[in-house]
């Protein structure tokens, strides 16, 4: 009886669910079916179960629930007939998955049905068994499926065969008992049989070493054999595709012959001839070809080397990528890029197609060629490379652009032939694609360009010239302005001339003309526009005559609702307008940037350089104390010192650009020192400067370094009361800041005389406590400072028992000579002095750092004051 | 190995789905779901594969009908895709010009044919004439 010609119902099902115009409507007739069908299988009848069950599979495959009819399943397949049978495995397969504890009972009847005298059935419970077997039932049944490789209808015996490949990924240890019964099967001469053959004798070398060897030994020759036979076939017509004799055959044959030779140069060795003939023979102009030729690539590429056959290879896969068909393109590139590996030689010669298909309008295309060419480059072909990429960069999608970009900076970095070049590329990249270029990449840039001191009038002429038709690309644009800032007057007197240039008159108006341009353009964000800020401040220095309107540049920013445009506008104009005399020192040109130690901090803080608009959140009115720090910091520009910044800090990148002082002390010898000592001694006076500024630096000095094991004083503890002070100051106006530059700009620093060298510091102060340090050197030790420690009492009671106490890191060695004394009478009335002796071993490397405890006694009353200095000056 | 094969047409109804690895039937439901939005959408000119999630999908358009199998990222797509086309020059072939309502009404002997021709996700037959033979030699047992 058949169900889908008798009774229409499952038609009539199908052709209700498929009037229905809503999903409403299809809901309704589904619930309704399922009803009835729920209704059936309550009263148990037999006659139509196949028919529901048919129903349920249509029903589930719209995505409706269909548990309830599993259990009929089991009593479909267990019952007698072929076609009651034949819907009840289908449903097996459909409805119930290895999983679910129902598969246990259909166990039984699919040993029953295995053993069954009709082949048909057999068939049909070896397919059920391999599109469902559990790890379970692959133990129970493995016995079964092993003696139908070997039954007479080749029908049966493919299936067992695929069905074997289920059970030995299910349970790999029975992979044994099918090695002799596969292997039999490579002789057959039906294709069905032969190739389910070749595929389970592949998966078993996969999952059994001992199956790998035997089939090398025993079976390499004959499959060779197959292979050859198969290729010199004549042409048949029912295996016959595009010309080619099965050729799903000669793909599973040739990926069979890659199993067994992968490793082992004697089978490798046999296979050679028949891999050539294959790779030389076949018809490329149609996918099946292409498939065979494509696989056969695989195996010469897995093998043991020939090198003949490997170029024969490589040239397939060219051939491939000039195919006009994109799959193939697709599946060379892919190729390629493994292909590398073994012989980048011979990938090289296909280097212009490749690059033609970085232009491919398929994205995945692009992708691959572009992964490709990223890895082909070297010394000697990155000149005309990067040009076509660059040139690409113009034309190619948004979508690619960045991955392009990335590529492209990395190639022109990792690559560089002269440092010229280099810069050309980069500033072509920056202006076509600015956005794209990652914060880092650009931070490296600026790093080479102050490396480059001769090329510097070149570069900022050359973004000059820029920057007058692209001003939309974020980083090209700070890129300039720094430069701008940086080399102002090189750009107007033409310093630095190379041959190749065309002189240009550039007057210094035309040069703040385009650093106010930058500050007023709406679309470029705060830190472009405090770069701008910092870039006039400079000019106005280097460009005397144009320093009024700098001001009035600057001062247009002094109500800015930016509360960090605001800042720097009052800070950089009372600069301008108080203190003629420091400001050409406050904004000296950038000390030689180091790029080893750029390039070891970068890979040591890759985290989050990335996005920096965090700045202007620091910047509320009552804001924490440290975000203050950091203004100071920019403006004196050289107070964070060569520690690695605390990549966590909002203010990195400013930072990096502003006072990027990272290199050693060691290198700003010379007329560095005089500005220097100034300035720390105006740090020392404003006294906010001394622990604010440098705290943030160095605090990652002391994590950094923490064997002592305690956490680090918190830097913000003792700036809090400092750091409130100054915020102050700049919100009302900076009056007050000025005051205090004002003392400065007419004492000379007060410890000038005492210490040429390094200043002296305020190392401690509290409300009834004061310490300072003064250095000295010999000059035959470096590594070696004798500081000379002063304590004052500051308050109206005398001190006794009086014990300073000093901690250092690892690198540093404290050697603390005995004190003058142990008493500190009141009000300042005399003081104690104690030297000691640090050397330290990464001198020039890391700044000094020191945990100081002080504990006295007051009217007989213990007390203890503790601290962490780290203003300690530079170079000691 | 072929993970699951797919049959849908442009509006993303599944007309035959066959899974060869175990899969929650949610789970089935949100890949039948993925993998008909990566290539409905995709430009005809574009490569016929497709990466989805740890694997790769080969997809075929016949009409309206997308026929999408999913297989291991080291498998030949251009096999595969070859593949594709055999099956429905079966279907073609017993259904005589075959179209989706045959499909629709057939599913089950779709789901036969197929069993015919893959069997645990790898190829069972590449004959056409023995597929179909054997159909026939099915078809009188009902």
């Amino acid at each position: 009886m058949n169900p889908f010609s008798m009774g229409t119902s499952l038609r009539d099902m199908i052709r209700a669910i498929r009037a229905c115009k809503t999903a409403a409507e299809e809901r309704a007739v589904v619930r309704k079916e399922c009803a009835s069908i729920r209704d059936a299988i309550n009263e148990n009848d037999p006659d139509y179960r196949h028919r529901n069950i048919a129903k349920l599979m249509f029903i589930h495959m719209l995505g409706y629930p269909t548990h309830f009819g599993q259990m009929e399943c089991l009593k479909l397949i267990a019952s007698p007939g072929f076609p009651e049978k034949r819907i009840g495995y289908l449903g097996l397969m459909l409805l119930l998955d290895e999983r679910q504890e129902v598969l246990m009972l259909v166990t039984n009847s699919l040993k029953q049905d295995l053993n069954h005298t009709n082949q048909y059935i057999v068939g049909l419970a070896l397919c059920a068994l391999g599109n469902i077997c559990s790890a379970e039932m692959a133990r129970d049944l493995a016995p079964e499926v092993e003696r139908l490789m070997q039954f007479r209808d080749p029908n049966i015996r493919k299936k067992a065969a695929l069905c074997s490949i289920r059970i030995i990924k299910k349970v790999p240890d029975l992979a044994e008992n099918f090695v002799n019964p596969a292997a039999s099967l490579l002789r057959e001469k039906h294709h069905g049989v032969l190739i389910s053959g070749v595929q389970l004798c592949t998966e078993l070398c996969k999952v059994n070493s001992d199956a790998l060897e035997y089939f090398r030994k025993k079976c390499t020759e004959g499959v060779v054999k197959t292979l050859k036979d198969l290729a010199n076939s004549p042409y048949a017509p029912e295996y016959d595709i595009a010309g080619i004799t099965d050729p799903f055959l000669h793909i599973r044959l040739v990926k069979l012959l890659r199993v067994l030779g992968e490793g082992d140069a004697d089978a490798s060795d046999s296979m050679n001839d028949i891999l050539a003939q294959v790779a030389t023979k076949t018809e490329s102009n149609k996918v099946a070809g292409n498939a065979i030729l494509y696989e056969c690539v695989q195996t010469i590429m897995s093998i043991e080397d020939n090198g003949g056959l490997r170029v024969l290879a490589i040239n397939i896969l060219g051939k491939f990528l000039s195919n006009r068909d994109n799959n193939i393109r697709y599946v060379a590139l892919n190729m390629l890029m493994k292909a590398v590996i073994v012989d980048a030689q011979a990938v090289q010669r296909h280097r212009a197609t490749i690059l033609e298909c970085v232009k491919d309008a398929d994205a995945s295309i692009r992708k691959r060629a572009l992964d490709l060419v990223y890895v082909l480059v070297n010394e000697s072909n990155v000149k005309p490379l990067t040009k076509e990429l660059i040139d690409y960069l113009e034309v190619s999608d948004q979508d690619f652009k960045g991955d392009l970009t990335a590529k492209i900076c990395s190639i022109v970095a990792k690559f560089s032939p002269e440092k010229i070049w280099y810069i050309d590329q980069m500033l072509k990249v920056l202006s076509e694609a600015g956005n794209f270029v990652k914060d880092e990449t650009w931070h490296a840039f600026i790093v080479v360009i102050s490396n480059a001191s001769e090329l510097q009038g070149y570069t900022v002429r050359a973004l000059y010239k820029a920057i007058q038709t692209s001003t939309g690309q974020e980083s090209f644009v700070r890129v300039a302005v720094w430069c701008i800032g940086e080399y102002g007057e090189m750009l107007v007197n033409n310093i630095g001339m190379l041959d190749i240039e065309d002189p240009i008159t550039v007057t210094e108006s035309d040069a703040v003309d385009v650093v106010e341009t930058t500050i007023k353009c709406h679309s470029l964000d705060l830190t472009t526009k405090a770069m701008a800020l910092v870039a006039l401040l400079k000019l106005s220095s280097r460009f005397p005559s144009c320093s009024e309107r700098i001001k009035e540049i600057i001062i247009q920013y002094k109500g800015n609702f930016v509360l960090e445009l605001q800042q720097r506008s009052l800070e950089f104009n009372s600069i301008i307008a108080k203190h003629q005399n420091i400001r050409s020192a406050l904004v000296e040109r950038m000390p030689v940037l180091d790029e080893a130690t750029f390039v070891g901090r970068r890979a040591g803080s890759l985290t989050d350089t990335a996005s920096t608009p965090a700045r202007p959140s620091v910047n509320l009115p009552n804001g924490v104390s440290k975000p203050s720090a950091s203004p100071l910091v920019d403006l004196l520009d050289l107070s964070s010192d060569d520690a690695p910044a605390p990549s966590s800090s909002g203010s990195d990148i400013l930072q990096d650009l502003l006072g990027v002082d990272l290199s050693p002390a060691s290198q700003q010898s010379g007329a560095g020192h005089a500005p220097k000592s100034g300035t720390d001694a105006l740090l020392d006076l404003l006294s906010i400067g001394s622990p604010t500024a440098q705290s943030s630096p160095s605090t990652i000095d002391m994590l950094s370094s923490s064997m002592n094991g305690k956490t680090p004083v918190s830097p913000l503890d003792d700036l809090s009361s400092l750091s409130l002070s100054a915020r102050a100051t700049s919100n009302a106006g900076a009056a007050p800041v000025m005051d205090l530059l004002d003392g400065f700009a007419s004492n000379p620093p007060k410890h000038e005389d005492k210490g040429p060298e390094y200043p002296s510091i305020t190392a401690h102060e509290s409300s009834s406590l004061r310490m300072t340090f003064s250095f000295s050197k010999q000059p035959e030790n470096p590594q070696t400072t004798v500081i000379q420690a002063t304590f004052t009492n500051l308050s109206s009671n005398a001190y006794t028992d009086f014990v300073f106490q000093a901690a250092v890191p690892k690198f540093l060695q404290l050697h603390l000579e005995p004190a003058s004394g142990n008493t500190l009478p009141a009000s300042g009335n005399g003081s104690i002095t104690q030297s000691m002796r640090v050397t330290n071993s990464q001198h020039g490397k890391k700044s000094l750092v020191m945990r100081l405890r002080i504990a006295y006694k007051v009217d007989g009353q213990a007390k203890l004051e503790e601290g962490q200095i780290s203003n300690f000056p530079r170079g000691l | 190995m072929i993970r699951f094969i797919l049959l849908q047409n442009r509006q993303g109804k599944t007309r035959l789905a066959k899974y060869y690895v175990p899969l929650e039937e949610s789970e089935k439901h949100k890949v039948e779901y993925e993998v008909h939005r990566l290539v409905v959408n995709r430009d005809p000119k574009f490569t016929n594969f497709v990466e989805f999630r740890t694997h790769k999908v080969i997809y075929r358009r016949y009409a309206g009908l997308f026929f999408s199998l999913c297989v291991d990222i080291t498998d030949n797509e251009l096999a595969y895709l070859e593949c594709i086309h055999l099956f429905v020059e079966i279907l073609d072939h017993f259904f005589s010009n075959v179209c989706e309502l045959d499909l629709v009404f057939n599913f089950h002997k779709v789901y036969l044919i197929l069993d015919e021709f893959i069997l645990a996700g790898e190829l069972q037959e590449t004959s056409k004439r023995a597929i179909i033979e054997r159909m026939g030699e099915l078809e009188k047992l009902e």
